[in-house]
């Protein structure tokens, strides 16, 4: 990458959070929000501090299964752990509402969301059935038809065929009176388009769908977070210096805090306590959130290269096994930007598939803009985001109010995700289900 | 830092697991008997640069051994080691499971006295030799954590801990059976850890008490790591596992 088009993006990126700022008003937002971090960065790093996580069981048989979705598939040596997909579930004993839990971009079925929602919806009298993203590692070897992933519809579809094929077991063990769906961030995105599925494929007739910070455009997102990424002081090549600093950092704070908060030390309260510690700014801030995504993108289009034997990154039809360096593959890798994957591999793959379609419709039939109208008309379907979302372009809030109207709750704080724990935020959750009839 | 496993297992059985896993490097295909692929290294590299840097480099001259030795690891994981947890689990109640842990910490603890001693760190020899006094009297025998009610930090200090301090670097990463990420410098470190520690439980415990505990101490230690194996979503998880072991451990050296 030249240094010009680094500049170019650098100011592009800045230009769109310094312009983001001004234009926060435009929204009504939730009146009396009491959660407590007001920086959009801060909120998407810390999470929900303790004193304000909403109060959870810790005795809710949240258990792990595995399930074969493509029996005759050969999985490439490399992945040779990956056969079989992992799902997590929490059963009533009695006949109860169903629920699938979708995860957010690189996430699992079992990652700190999808347990602190499914503890919340076992405990509200669900049967709770959780997925990882379609784009996380397992998902993409065991479950992905093409293994080439982030395609609104053919992720819908494999989403669609993994609820099916779960369900097709669980219905020998317990009874659901009703299926209903969630998921945040991409899960958010995918459940939307589950949901549209569901409407001519009938297995489940979806009664409730929310949807939580969603993003509007995939590719203004992930354009978004590859920016990011050219906040890490010096850029990705100092990658390393900068999460030693980072890391230093963190077990600075590890000893200076008492032996009962580290016994949580991955936790949101640790987190809060680092960042108070730390004044980490905002820039240093986008560069975690870049950092982290970019770790997760790494590892999805390693995956998917493998998968499809595209040749994008490993040279086509070269066979890796399990004892396989993977050094050259992880460097480059976490070096390339999700928006380069786009363009270069995801588009091209299935520009095949739709040979009149220009790029930017392609773009386009890539966002929730291009199934406004069932969104519109789908009174199931309700919304919870947060007007200082880091992953949506300035003014890509408004989509919501617009096509939601009451449907969408629009809060004043939290980032991306950070307020999902906060006790207001899974009340509504909980209620955006058990409301009116169940 | 990882606890020690290594009493229960007799160093032929280590050296037998080594030879088996030391066969070589398996023959690769060679990246340069095929198309260069649309993404490659070169894109990236600055003009007067040849290789590109390795973001998350760890010195790891054995890197083929290593790797047979970690699947070696997850396939124990699987079939063994994680059904035995599963099992303890369903047996022993969590108020049971958390007063062995915790009486296997005390030993830990006597570990990080004479290692914070041998590194003359005043601070954390009177914390850990504090804990250890109050666990083990009103704490009966280590069984319940008064010290840590008590607000007393904990400190863990190993021998490989006290190499470091003196200079000592980590060395290669060396993946040890069944144990998982070490390093040549804290592989080595842990002969008189586990050589301190089981003179001190056979004075102190009964015969038939020390091998119980012997069993048990292994499936404390598992039942109390969250890490499963490929289930963190990494692709690279190999030099993920690597990078972050060493980064701790240079880190932890620093304190």
């Amino acid at each position: 990458m030249t240094i010009t088009k680094t500049t170019q993006q650098f100011f592009a990126g800045l230009c769109a959070i310094l312009f983001a700022s001004l234009t926060f008003a435009a929204v009504n937002t939730v009146p009396n929000y009491g959660y407590p971090i007001k920086d959009r960065f801060a909120a998407t790093v810390v999470g929900t501090p303790e004193e304000y996580r909403a109060k959870l069981p810790d005795d809710v048989p949240f258990k792990g299964r595995s399930i074969t979705i493509f029996p005759e598939r050969v999985t490439p040596d490399v992945f040779f752990y990956g056969h079989e997909l992992l799902y997590s579930v929490a059963l009533q004993d009695k006949e109860a509402p169903l629920i699938f839990l979708i995860a957010g971009t690189g996430a699992s079925h079992n990652g700190a969301k999808n347990t602190d929602m499914a503890k919340a919806f076992y405990q509200a009298g669900f049967h709770v059935v959780s997925i990882s993203s379609p784009t996380y590692n397992n998902f993409v070897i065991a479950a992905s038809k093409t293994g080439v992933v982030g395609h609104a519809e053919r992720d819908a579809e494999d989403i669609y065929h993994v609820f099916e094929m779960i369900w097709a077991e669980l219905k020998n063990e317990i009874t659901a009176t009703s299926f209903n769906v969630t998921g945040y961030s991409l899960g958010a995105f995918n459940a939307a388009f589950v949901s549209k599925l569901d409407e001519e494929r009938k297995s489940f007739n979806f009664k409730r769908v929310l949807l939580i910070n969603p993003p509007v455009s995939l590719y203004n997102s992930i354009s978004l977070l590859d920016r990011m990424t050219q906040d890490i002081p010096g850029g990705v090549n100092n990658f390393d210096k900068f999460v030693d600093k980072l890391m230093r950092a963190y077990t600075t704070t590890l000893e200076s805090t008492s032996y009962k908060d580290t016994a949580d030390a991955g936790g949101d309260d640790f987190l809060y306590k680092t960042y108070k510690a730390l004044h980490l700014k905002d820039e240093e801030l986008a560069a975690l959130i870049g950092t982290s995504f970019r770790v997760s993108s790494a590892s999805l289009v390693f995956t998917s290269d493998v998968m499809a034997d595209y040749g994008y990154i490993k040279p086509k039809g070269m066979v890796l096994n399990r004892y396989s360096d993977l050094r050259l593959y992880n460097d480059v890798s976490l070096r390339l930007g999700f928006t380069d994957y786009y363009h270069e591999f995801f588009y091209p793959y299935y520009k095949s598939e739709y040979p009149d379609m220009t790029r930017d419709e392609f773009i386009h039939s890539m966002s929730l803009t291009s199934i406004e109208d069932y969104l519109k008309s789908a009174k199931k379907i309700t919304m919870m985001g947060n007007v200082d979302d880091v992953i949506l372009e300035p003014g890509e809030i408004d989509f919501f109010p617009r096509v939601f109207g009451d449907r969408a709750t629009i809060y004043p704080y939290g980032g991306h995700c950070g307020n999902m724990s906060y006790t207001d935020n899974v009340a509504h959750m909980v209620a955006a289900f058990t409301e009116g009839t169940m | 830092m990882m606890k020690s496993v290594l009493s229960l297992f007799s160093i032929p059985v280590l050296a037998l697991a080594l030879g088996a896993c030391s066969s070589g490097p398996q023959p690769q295909q060679q990246a340069s008997d095929y198309p260069e692929p649309i993404f490659t290294a070169k894109r990236l590299l600055p003009p007067e640069q040849e290789d590109l840097d390795d973001l998350t480099a760890v010195y790891d001259p054995w890197e083929g051994m290593n790797r047979h030795i970690y699947n070696f690891n997850y396939h124990f994981d699987q079939a063994v080691f994680l059904p035995v947890v599963r099992g303890y689990e369903t047996v022993v109640p969590s108020v049971g499971r958390k007063g062995i842990d915790n009486f296997f910490n005390n030993f830990v603890d006597m570990l990080t006295v004479m290692n914070s001693a041998l590194q003359l760190r005043t601070g954390k020899f009177l914390q850990s030799t504090s804990r250890v006094l109050v666990n083990s009297t009103i704490g009966l025998f280590g069984l319940i954590d008064v010290a840590s009610a008590m607000d007393i930090p904990r400190p863990v200090e190993s021998f490989g801990d006290t190499l470091g301090h003196y200079g000592v670097g980590q060395g290669p990463y060396l993946v040890i059976p069944f144990l998982g990420p070490s390093n040549l410098r804290d592989g080595l470190g842990l002969l008189p850890d586990v050589a301190v520690q089981s003179s001190i439980k056979s004075a102190v415990l009964s015969q038939p008490l020390n091998l119980t505990t012997t069993v048990l101490f292994p499936i404390d230690t598992r039942a109390n790591t969250s890490f499963r194996y490929y289930e963190n979503g990494s692709a690279f998880e190999y030099q993920m596992v690597r990078w972050l072991y060493s980064t701790k451990r240079k880190l932890d050296v620093k304190q």
